[in-house]
């Protein structure tokens, strides 16, 4: 797709176009094959990546300066990385059968990669509580600062998914057909799963500092 | 037609206002003339540039305006001309580049036989500190500051011990030699400026930043901070005088030196009761103050001001303005004490009378001065009790007739305009704020109610 | 729904008939267009008389009671806040981007038209939620646009208490409301163009525009980080950017963060950002010039290119705004050099619209001389440009009024005259009507000679050596008495254009009801929003039939053709010699 782009990019639009280009336009497949929907994804994922990115730039800045004290992770963000990846899973295998039509199984599914993410986003308000016992204030050090801000707006991401999954999987018990609700799980399932991705990172970021 | 002109007109323009401004770079006054060698070659590039594309736009404008039947060319692209142009471009920008990354290795790289010295910024005001005999600055950091240890030197180290400190926003340096200028922040982002030296840069709280320059020109020369620190930025000024050496180090011995100003002795308030006899007559013997023979309260008033303005008398920096009638009576009296000692004891005397609040003797609408109040409370604190970080003296439960002369001498320039005395020139700046003797009337009420 | 812009026939378009949801709530992107257009225009007549109040205050200072330091400061921020962001980012891409992008590109409308509505609102809300801060105890936040800390946080700061608060709120929503926005206008220009309309038949206007948006995706997120950072510093006490310091005398908790670190992270936004700007103006004011020389963009590939690889080396020029900020000294070399590099295709974009001219037949129209006057006033700006990208050159200017003088004639005077021009272009597709020429004419000369006053002689200031944000200069030394005098002439000067504008909006308003009537397509023009069936456009833009498309937006003068002009949908006719070159 972005080779394709850089080509059209090279083209004398006012020249005659070749026929196969002709061709194309007469059976008006220039727009590209993708849902909107998708592609508006795509492009937000890169927003948010860069978002993420910077914030780790920040990190990694900041954590250069003298005053930096790592924090001890609590033992449970091994636990919710489980469960994450767990969720993403689920939606991976909700996405499966939903391309095979099996209701049954996107049922269950949809169902538990939600329900799993709402644990996981628990579990992370728990290392608040936990961090918070033992001392570790945001005001206190920019490693503990940075610890709450960067979960803080990776659960804020993964709420505004749940937004979107809730309406879906109200749209299923309302009993619309899986061909209805294909789209949107499949948008669901890669945003679970760039956020997982995401996830991983942070949690890299977090333990090897 | 009348386009094509007026283009024409403001090419022509442009360049004649280049040529005819009196508003240009003020003179050199250090070793930075490659930067203006640089800006040089920036104009003519720049200016052939304008020159040629704008004429030719005018040209055009003229030649290929509208007639009804011609038709236009159709030329979708031109690829020589396109490689030419971007070529002559690129030649263009790497001329003006190349100097200037040249310029950019020599300001990076500070000389070896550069002299160190510090410039201190806070909110508003400008200090510096010298290494002593030892050629190193002792240690300095935020947590160490207090309004005794301003510059926030770490005690325990020798090397701070004879680093001598000018408290103040007037400064001295030597000229001929270059200067690796360390720049340090109390509290905002400040940047050192003096533009007959051509560069500048940021101080920075939490880090110690850098310039060099050799001066080269004999002469005073302002001090200006160019990165917005507040509400008091724009009264952010010094002053730097280049001297001959053999000045400058007559200048710096009479600074003192960190030990100096850690052992200063306490006044003595016995040895000052003395003194004090001169000053009674119109300052009241408890330092109530005397509105009859325009004498204002002391007695209340923080040590350090008392020490600031009985010095700016004694140096000439206040008393001195040719319509300061009472200021010039007061300048006489403080010859009468000798040295600094005797200044500390008359201080620590009236420092030892009772602050009983004086009479009321102007009238004014509280409400809108408390609202004036509003750009005062910033230094002087919000009970006008005063601020020695803002260098801002009490104000509240003084003699508010003497206010209100201050703030007019302040005002018509009587008071504040001594070059030496940049706390007054804030002032003179802030008093501005007040439109016409009501205001100045409403605004010391207000005090009056503090 | 979401294929609807790219079918003929599918289902219908949300077609709404009440009041309130054609005009308040609507989904249609020529209304939201407009909204967003009036509410820019309206905020930025706040920011505009905020710059009179200043410009009083620089010429003739100590005259007028109501202005204090505090107020200054404020008027000084909120001033260049609302003029980057809600004025110039919010009117080229919410306005223009919304109203031309689906009519340029022949679709019904936005992929995404309820996230578009959305987009209008929350963009609503930041404007409310900015000009709320007048209204807050003590004031809107006087730390200067670029919002610098330790500063902006601390007292000593006008409006730190809740000013900086709701300001850092609003540049939140803003963001968020710009992603929604620029989501739609990138997936609506790669997915729903009409048939025909290749990559490289689409005007300029829509490159300019869709770059930009990309751009504003990628750059905002580092906004929204330092917002975020700082606003966690002012309300829980982290240090991300405040050191250990003292503010007027007390000891703060802070201690460790690096000042330096917000600057980096908010230039790596605010470069870019100049661009968000540049860029659709870059694009508009090739259209005009085009369509009103009658003669083809010259290097139409160089100009996508072009803009490409401004856009491209935008995000790695950031930190010469920083040159004397304390980072480390060694990234000059690098920063220097990348800034001039960016020159050469910003260069070639002038040679190319000055060479449309060349051989063209030029109409001086109204929008012809908004589209000239740019030119000069941009080849002005780039230039001054090269002075201050260039690091050493920038020692002694930067934080001066050159750099005041500078960034308003590329960034302020340049994309305004281009809006000018783009609105007595568009005005005609907007309302059916013209906007009256001699009051345009009027409005063009006093604005372009008005706006070249102000800022010309601005530039002497600054080599003089004053600097920018001071409240008042007071007896400097090294500074002339004449200076005071050329200030003075230069806020007369401002104010005059200031007031001239109510030229523009007597003439935008009177129009509406009394302007000559413009028929479909007034200026003969090839691009698709004047082949519209009606005008203004119908709910759905194109009647039953989407456009096809056969031509790229730039066939004028085609030799073997009467007509000077073919549109983008007619179909290569036997005679056309137009694939010569």
């Amino acid at each position: 797709m972005i080779g394709k782009f850089f080509k059209q990019l090279t083209d004398k639009p006012w020249l005659p176009p070749e026929q196969e280009v002709v061709a194309e336009i007469n059976t008006g497949a220039v727009a590209l094959a993708v849902p909107p929907a998708r592609v508006a994804l795509r492009l937000f994922l890169c927003v948010a990546f860069v978002l993420f990115s910077l914030f780790s730039v920040a990190y990694y800045v900041r954590m250069e300066l003298d005053d930096w004290r790592p924090l001890a992770e609590p033992g449970l963000l091994w636990l919710n990385t489980a469960v994450i990846l767990l969720s993403s899973v689920a939606l991976q295998i909700a996405r499966q059968a939903v391309q095979r039509g099996n209701t049954r199984t996107v049922s269950f599914t949809l169902t538990l990669g939600g329900l799993l993410t709402i644990a996981f986003l628990v579990g992370q308000y728990m290392t608040w509580g936990e961090l918070r016992g033992a001392g570790y204030f945001a005001a206190g050090n920019p490693a503990n600062a940075f610890y709450y801000l960067l979960t803080a707006v990776h659960g804020l991401h993964l709420l505004g998914g749940l937004v979107v999954w809730a309406r879906t999987v109200k749209r299923m018990w309302q009993g619309a057909e899986p061909y209805q609700i294909r789209l949107s799980i499949e948008l669901c399932t890669t945003y679970w799963h760039f956020l997982a991705l995401v996830w991983l990172g942070i949690f890299w970021i977090l333990i090897s500092t | 037609m009348v386009f094509a002109i007026a283009l024409i007109i403001l090419i022509i323009g442009s360049v004649a206002f280049h040529f005819l401004s009196p508003w240009y770079l003020t003179p050199l006054a250090s070793n930075w003339d490659t930067i203006d060698y640089t800006i040089d070659i920036t104009f003519w590039v720049t200016g052939i540039v304008f020159v040629a594309i704008n004429g030719f736009l005018a040209w055009c404008v003229y030649k290929y305006r509208y007639k009804e039947g011609r038709k236009a060319d159709y030329e979708p692209e031109n690829k020589k001309l396109e490689v030419w142009l971007t070529a002559i471009t690129a030649v263009g920008v790497a001329a003006m580049l190349a100097p200037g990354l040249f310029v950019w290795g020599q300001f990076v790289q500070v000389p070896e036989d550069a002299w160190e010295m510090e410039v201190v910024g806070q909110q508003w005001h400008w200090t510096y500190r010298f290494p002593g005999a030892d050629g190193q600055l002792g240690a300095a950091s935020p947590e160490f500051m207090s309004e005794d240890n301003p510059f926030g030197i770490n005690p325990d180290d020798p090397a701070g011990q004879d680093d001598k400190l000018i408290y103040d926003p007037v400064v001295h340096i030597p000229s001929g030699k270059p200067m690796h200028a360390l720049l340090r922040a109390k509290d905002v982002l400040h940047n050192f400026t003096v533009p007959q030296f051509r560069v500048k840069m940021d101080l920075v709280p939490g880090l110690v930043t850098y310039v060099w320059l050799t001066p080269t020109v004999n002469g005073t020369y302002d001090i200006l901070c160019e990165e917005l620190c507040g509400v008091g930025h724009y009264t952010m000024r010094g002053r730097i005088t280049v001297e001959d050496q053999a000045d400058f180090d007559v200048w710096l011995a009479q600074q003192p030196t960190f030990a100096d100003t850690q052992a200063e002795l306490p006044g003595d308030p016995i040895a000052g009761q003395a003194s004090y006899a001169v000053c009674a007559a119109c300052h009241g013997f408890q330092g109530e103050g005397n509105v009859a023979m325009n004498g204002p309260k002391l007695t209340g008033q923080s040590a350090w001001y008392l020490e600031r303005q009985l010095k700016a008398y004694k140096r000439g920096h206040r008393g001195t303005h040719a319509q300061d009638t009472y200021g010039q009576q007061m300048a006489p009296m403080v010859a009468t004490l000798i040295d600094e000692q005797s200044i500390n004891n008359v201080v620590a005397y009236i420092r030892s009378l009772p602050d009983e609040p004086p009479q009321h003797t102007v009238q004014g609408d509280v409400a809108n001065g408390a609202e004036l109040a509003e750009g005062c409370v910033v230094c002087h604190g919000d009970a006008g009790e005063g601020r020695h970080y803002t260098n801002a003296p009490r104000y509240a439960g003084m003699s508010d007739w003497y206010l209100v002369r201050q703030l007019k001498n302040f005002q018509s320039g009587v008071r504040g305009t001594h070059p030496e005395d940049k706390y007054g020139e804030q002032m003179g700046f802030m008093s501005k704020q007040l439109y016409g003797d009501d205001a100045i009337n409403d605004v010391v009420a207000y005090i009056n109610t503090l | 729904m979401a294929y609807v812009a790219i079918a003929d026939q599918d289902e219908p378009l949300h077609d709404p008939q009440s009041f309130i949801e054609k005009y308040i709530w609507s989904q249609d992107h020529k209304v939201i267009a407009i909204q967003y257009g009036i509410t820019a225009i309206g905020v930025g007549l706040v920011a505009l008389v905020l710059s009179g109040l200043m410009r009083l205050q620089l010429g003739f200072p100590d005259q007028f009671s109501f202005i204090d330091p505090s107020s200054y400061y404020q008027f000084i921020t909120m001033h260049g806040m609302i003029m980057v962001i809600y004025l110039l980012t919010a009117l080229f891409l919410g306005g223009f981007g919304n109203y031309l992008i689906p009519l340029m590109l022949g679709t019904r409308d936005m992929v995404f038209p309820y996230m578009n509505m959305l987009s209008f609102w929350a963009y609503f809300l930041s404007v409310i939620i900015l000009l709320a801060s007048f209204f807050v105890p003590a004031g809107p936040t006087g730390a200067g646009w670029t919002l610098y800390p330790p500063q902006a946080i601390l007292p000593g700061t006008p409006g730190v208490d809740w000013g900086i608060i709701l300001m850092l709120a609003s540049l939140a929503v803003f963001i968020v409301a710009f992603t929604m926005g620029g989501l739609n206008y990138i997936t609506t220009a790669l997915q729903a163009r009409c048939r025909g309309m290749t990559l490289m038949r689409m005007p300029l206007s829509v490159w300019g525009i869709i770059s930009a948006t990309v751009l504003g995706l990628l750059a905002f997120p580092a906004l929204l980080v330092s917002a975020i950072m700082m606003l966690l510093d002012k309300l829980i006490g982290t240090s991300f950017f405040m050191p250990a310091l003292i503010n007027l005398g007390e000891t703060l908790e802070y201690n460790g963060g690096s000042p330096v670190l917000f600057q980096h992270l908010f230039w790596f936004f605010g470069h870019p950002e100049v661009y968000i700007v540049a860029l659709p103006a870059f694009g508009i004011v090739s259209d005009l010039l085009s369509t009103h020389a009658r003669k083809n963009i010259f290097g139409y590939r160089m100009m996508v290119w072009a803009i490409v690889a401004i856009g491209g080396l935008s995000f790695v020029v950031w930190a010469h705004h920083m040159y004397v900020s304390g980072m480390h000294p060694y990234f000059g070399f690098f920063f220097a050099t990348t800034t001039l590099i960016i020159a050469v295709p910003t260069a070639i974009k002038v040679y190319n619209w000055v060479l449309t001219l060349w051989r063209g037949n030029i109409r001086l129209t109204t929008p012809m001389l908004f589209a000239i006057g740019f030119i000069f006033t941009f080849i002005n700006g780039g230039l001054t440009g090269l002075f201050l990208g260039n690091v050493t050159v920038d020692l002694p200017l930067s934080d001066t009024y050159f750099v005041v003088a500078h960034f308003h004639m590329v960034m302020g005077v340049s994309p305004i005259l281009v809006l000018f021009g783009a609105i007595y272009h568009w005005y005609p597709k907007m309302t059916g009507r013209l906007m009256d020429e001699t009051l345009g004419k009027w409005h063009f000369w006093i604005t372009f000679v008005g706006a070249y006053s102000v800022y010309y002689p601005m530039h002497y200031l600054g080599f003089l050596g004053l600097p920018r944000r001071y409240y008042a200069m007071g007896g400097a030394e090294f500074m002339p008495e004449s200076a005071q005098s050329l200030n003075a002439g230069i806020s007369v000067a401002a104010l005059t254009l200031g007031v001239a504008q109510l030229i523009f909006l007597y003439n935008a308003i009177v129009s509406l009801k009394k302007g000559k009537p413009a028929g479909h397509n007034p200026w003969e023009a090839t691009t698709l929003e004047w082949q519209t069936p009606d005008t203004p456009p119908h709910h759905g833009n194109w009647g039953d039939k989407l456009p096809v498309v056969h031509r790229w937006a730039y066939d004028y003068s085609v030799p073997g053709v009467e007509q000077d002009y073919i549109p983008q949908n007619v179909p290569r006719g036997e005679n056309e010699q137009s694939g010569q070159t």
